[in-house]
C-alpha cells in the first residue's frame, strides 16, 4: 500500500541531494519536509535506492527527535518547555491546547489531521518566553487564553482552503 | 631494532597492531572486551578494556593506536574498581536468571562477572520484561538480556552485508532491531546466526529443538535416522576435550548411537550426490551458454540472502538441492519400508539449515525430507545430557548401505570444498597429480574471495570463491550491471564456510582455520578422493534416483 507517496517526489529529492547513503540525514529532511513524516513505504525505497539497510536509516530517522514515523497535522504546534519559558509558565500553555484538541501526551495528533501538538527543549527565543512555533512561526509571549485564539484562527484558516 | 611499547612494565614488540589491545593479547594478557572482534570495525561501547598510562589517564585499548614508547597498564586498583562498575550497571538493568538462560555457561557476561567476583549489584534488582522475538526458525531474540555492544548489528552488516538490524532510538530508549520493529523473520535477515554467534549474552542465541529430539528418540514408534555434517566432526572436538579441529568423526557416530539413533550416516554421501550433479549442471550451463555464472546452493542463508537480496538473479543458483536435502529425500525413500515413522535428523554447523528443513520445497505430501536440523552445540548439550563422557567413546562407523565416503565429500565444510570437488570430477586429467594440483590452484585458504581457472573440456572456466556474504555483494552488482566474469560462483554465508557455522562452539578466526586443516586432513585420509568413484552414491542412480532424480535431488525454489 502506498499512502499517498509519490515516488517521483522521491526521486527528485535523490537527485538533488546525490543517491547516497552519506546524504541520508538531508534525504530525510527533505521527505519529511514533503510529507510532515516519513512514511514507511520510503524505508525499503531508500534502502535500494542508497544501498543501506533499511535497519540503519530506521536507526537514523530514530536517532534524531526530529524525525517524526507518525504522520502530523497540518499545524505542528512547538511549545517551548525550556527553563526560561517552562518558569514563564508554559506547561499551561501546553495543558490548554491539549485541552482545547483533545490531545494528550501520547496522543499528540488530532483526528481530524489539523493539529500535532508536541514540546521542545528550547527554541532559542527564551527573549520571548513563554513562546510557541506554528510550522517554524514563532508565537511570542504566550498565554493559554492566547493559545485558544491562535487555535481558532489556524482552524479556520485550515479548514477554508 | 622494531618499535615496542611497555605493557606493565613488559617491553613487547610492534608489528603494525592496529590497536593497543591486539599487543596487550600478543603479551599473553586477555582483556576483558565485549564489544571487540578483529574482524569486525572497532566500536568501543563497552569500556571493559581500559588501560592506564603513567600520568593516570584512562583509556580504551581497542579504539587506541600503538605507540613507540608507551607505558600503560592493565590491572591497576583504578582499573579493577572501572571495570567492576560498568559490569555492575550492565547488570543493574539485565536479565540475572541465568540457570534458565540458554547461553548458560557460555555467557560473557556471566564469565567476566564472576572473573571480576561481582557478587553484589548496588543498583536495580534484575528483574527486567522480557522483549522476545520467536518469530525466526533458527535465533531467538530477547532484548532484556540486550548490552547494546552492538558485536551482531556489525557482524550483519559489516560481514555478513546483510543489515536485518540495527539501533533504533537513543540514550536509555536504544535497542537493537530491525525497522520499524518488524518480526526478524519478515526481515532481510537470513538465519545465518553469526548474530547469536558473537552475542556475549543471551540477547540473541541459536533455536534449542533437542526438547523435540528427545522426545522423537524414545517414542517407541519411531526410527531415528541421522546424518552428520562435514563441519560438525571438526567444530565439536575441543569442546569435548579433544584438540581443536580434531576429526571426531568416530566418536560422533558412537555417541549418537548411545544417544538412540537407529542409524547413522555422513551427509558427505549427500555430498557425492551434489557433485555429482551440479557438476553437470555446470557443464550443461556451460555448453548453452546460459545462466552463467552457476551459483552454488549448499547453502542455505546464502540462498535465501539471493532470496531476499538479489531475486533477479535467482536463476543464477543452481537447482541442486544441499547435500543435506538430497541425502534427506534418498533416505526417507530407502526407508520407507519400515513399520515404524521415520525421523530423519541432520547434525549442522548451521543455523539457517532450521529453516531449509521447514521450506516447503523440501516436504513432499507435506512431509519434509529431514525433519530436525540440529545444530552441533545442541548435540554437544544431548551428549551432556545423556551423561556421555565422550572421552571414553570408543569411534564407530557409519552404517552401511551408506558406509563409504569420500574425500571429495569431507571438504564440502570448508570454504572451497564445493569447488574442489566440482573441479575433480569435471577435470579431464584424472592422474593423482592432477588431483594433488587442484589444491594449489588458488581454491584453499580461509580469505573471503578467491579466483581460479581451471580447464574443462577445453574450455577455460573461469571461478569465483567467496564466504562471508558481504563479499559476495560486489560480485553480485558487477552481474546486475551486465559483467561477465566468472562461471561458476560457490558462496558459502559464514566466513572461512561450514566450520565456521553459528551452530558451532565459538571458535576465533585461527580456529576455524585448523577446523578447516582438520578436512583437508580427513581427505587426504581418505582412500576415495572423487564422487564418481563413490559406488554407495553411484549405485543409487540404478535404485532409488532411477526416473526421480529430478524430484529427489533438485529443487525449484519458489515454486
Amino acid at each position: 500500500m502506498n499512502n499517498g507517496v509519490d515516488f517521483a517526489v522521491i526521486d527528485r529529492i535523490l537527485d538533488r541531494h546525490g543517491a547516497q547513503a552519506s546524504n541520508v540525514i538531508a534525504i530525510l529532511q527533505d521527505i519529511q519536509g514533503e510529507y510532515r513524516y516519513l512514511p514507511r513505504e520510503i524505508f525499503p525505497y531508500l534502502a535500494r535506492k542508497l544501498q543501506m539497510s533499511a535497519a540503519k536509516i530506521y536507526s537514523v530517522a530514530t536517532f534524531y527527535e526530529n524525525f517524526s514515523l507518525e504522520p502530523k497535522g497540518k499545524y505542528v504546534i512547538k511549545i517551548c518547555d525550556g527553563t526560561a519559558c517552562h518558569v514563564r509558565k508554559s506547561i499551561p500553555i501546553l495543558e490548554k491546547m491539549r485541552e482545547t484538541l483533545g490531545l494528550s501526551s501520547q496522543k499528540i495528533t488530532t483526528d481530524d489531521m489539523l493539529f500535532t501538538v508536541e514540546t521542545v527543549s528550547c527554541l532559542g527565543a527564551c527573549g520571548l518566553a513563554p513562546a510557541c512555533t506554528v510550522n517554524d512561526k514563532v508565537y511570542p509571549s504566550m498565554t493559554p487564553e492566547k493559545a485558544v485564539e491562535l487555535l481558532d484562527e489556524l482552524k479556520k484558516e485550515g479548514t477554508a482552503c | 631494532m622494531s618499535a615496542f611499547m611497555m605493557v606493565d612494565n613488559i617491553p613487547v614488540p610492534i608489528h603494525g597492531e592496529e590497536n593497543i589491545l591486539a599487543v596487550i593479547r600478543k603479551a599473553g594478557i586477555q582483556l576483558p572486551t565485549f564489544c571487540y572482534y578483529s574482524e569486525l570495525s572497532v566500536y568501543g561501547a563497552c569500556r571493559m578494556c581500559m588501560v592506564e598510562d603513567k600520568r593516570g589517564n584512562i583509556q580504551a585499548a581497542c579504539s587506541t593506536p600503538p605507540r613507540e614508547g608507551m607505558e600503560i597498564y592493565t590491572n591497576t586498583p583504578r582499573l579493577r574498581k572501572y571495570r567492576k562498575n560498568v559490569l555492575e550497571l550492565l547488570l543493574a538493568s539485565h536479565c540475572r536468571d541465568c540457570t534458565t538462560c540458554e547461553k548458560s555457561g557460555k555467557c560473557k557476561l556471566q564469565e567476566l562477572a564472576h572473573q571480576f567476583g561481582i557478587r553484589d549489584i548496588r543498583f536495580g534488582d534484575g528483574q527486567v520484561e522480557h522483549e522476545r522475538d520467536e518469530s525466526s526458525v533458527c535465533i531467538s531474540r530477547d532484548n532484556a538480556k540486550c548490552i547494546l555492544c552492538g558485536d551482531c548489528v556489525r557482524m550483519c552488516e559489516e560481514i555478513q552485508g546483510v543489515g536485518a538490524i540495527d539501533f533504533s532510538g537513543r540514550g536509555a530508549r536504544m535497542k537493537v532491531m530491525p525497522a520499524f520493529d518488524e518480526p526478524i523473520a519478515s526481515s532481510a535477515c537470513v538465519g545465518c546466526g553469526q548474530c547469536a554467534a558473537v552475542c556475549p549474552t543471551g540477547a540473541i542465541v541459536v533455536k534449542n529443538d533437542t526438547q523435540k529430539m528427545w522426545e522423537e528418540l524414545s517414542d517407541p514408534h519411531t526410527k531415528c535416522v541421522v546424518q552428520i555434517a562435514p563441519a560438525v566432526r571438526v567444530g565439536i572436538s575441543r569442546e569435548m576435550g579433544l584438540g581443536e579441529g580434531e576429526n571426531a568423526m568416530g566418536k560422533v557416530t558412537a555417541a549418537l548411537r548411545r544417544l538412540g539413533f537407529d542409524e547413522v550416516y555422513d551427509t558427505t554421501t549427500g555430498a557425492d550426490l551434489t557433485v555429482l550433479e551440479e557438476a553437470n549442471e555446470l557443464s550443461e550451463r556451460l555448453a548453452k551458454g546460459e545462466n552463467l555464472p552457476l551459483f552454488t546452493s549448499c547453502c542455505p542463508a546464502w540462498v535465501q540472502f539471493v532470496e531476499k537480496h538479489y531475486p533477479e538473479l535467482m536463476h543464477h543458483v543452481s537447482t541442486c538441492r544441499s547435500p543435506m536435502e538430497m541425502f534427506g529425500a534418498v533416505l526417507k525413500e530407502q526407508l520407507k519400508p519400515s513399520t515404524r515413522r521415520i525421523v530423519s535428523v541432520a547434525i549442522m554447523p548451521c543455523t539457517a539449515k532450521k529453516f531449509e528443513v521447514q521450506r516447503d520445497e523440501f516436504k513432499r505430501n507435506g512431509v519434509p525430507d529431514v525433519d530436525y536440523a540440529i545444530t552441533t552445540q545442541e548435540l554437544i548439550s544431548m551428549i551432556r545430557q545423556a551423561g556421555i563422557v565422550f572421552d571414553d567413546l570408543e569411534p564407530e562407523s557409519v552404517d552401511m548401505p551408506f558406509g563409504v565416503s569420500t574425500g571429495a565429500g569431507v571438504i564440502f565444510g570448508v570454504t572451497g570444498g564445493v569447488t574442489e570437488a566440482v573441479i575433480r570430477r569435471l577435470s579431464d586429467d584424472k592422474s593423482t597429480t592432477a588431483l594433488r594440483a587442484i589444491a594449489f590452484n588458488g581454491v584453499r585458504g580461509m580469505e573471503g574471495v578467491k579466483h581460479t581457472e581451471v580447464e574443462i573440456g577445453g574450455k577455460k572456466v573461469r571461478i569465483a570463491i567467496v564466504s562471508g556474504l558481504n563479499n559476495a555483494r560486489p560480485l553480485m552488482d558487477r552481474i546486475l550491471e551486465g559483467h561477465k566474469d566468472y562461471d561458476f560462483i560457490e558462496v558459502m554465508a559464514c566466513p572461512g564456510g561450514c566450520v565456521s557455522g553459528a551452530g558451532q562452539p565459538f571458535g576465533t578466526k585461527a580456529d576455524k582455520a585448523r577446523r578447516g586443516e582438520g578436512l583437508y586432513q580427513a581427505d587426504r585420509m581418505s582412500p576415495i578422493k572423487r564422487s564418481e568413484e563413490n559406488y554407495a552414491v553411484t549405485s543409487l542412480y540404478d535404485g532409488v534416483l532411477k526416473g526421480r532424480v529430478h524430484e529427489l535431488l533438485h529443487v525449484e525454489y519458489g515454486k
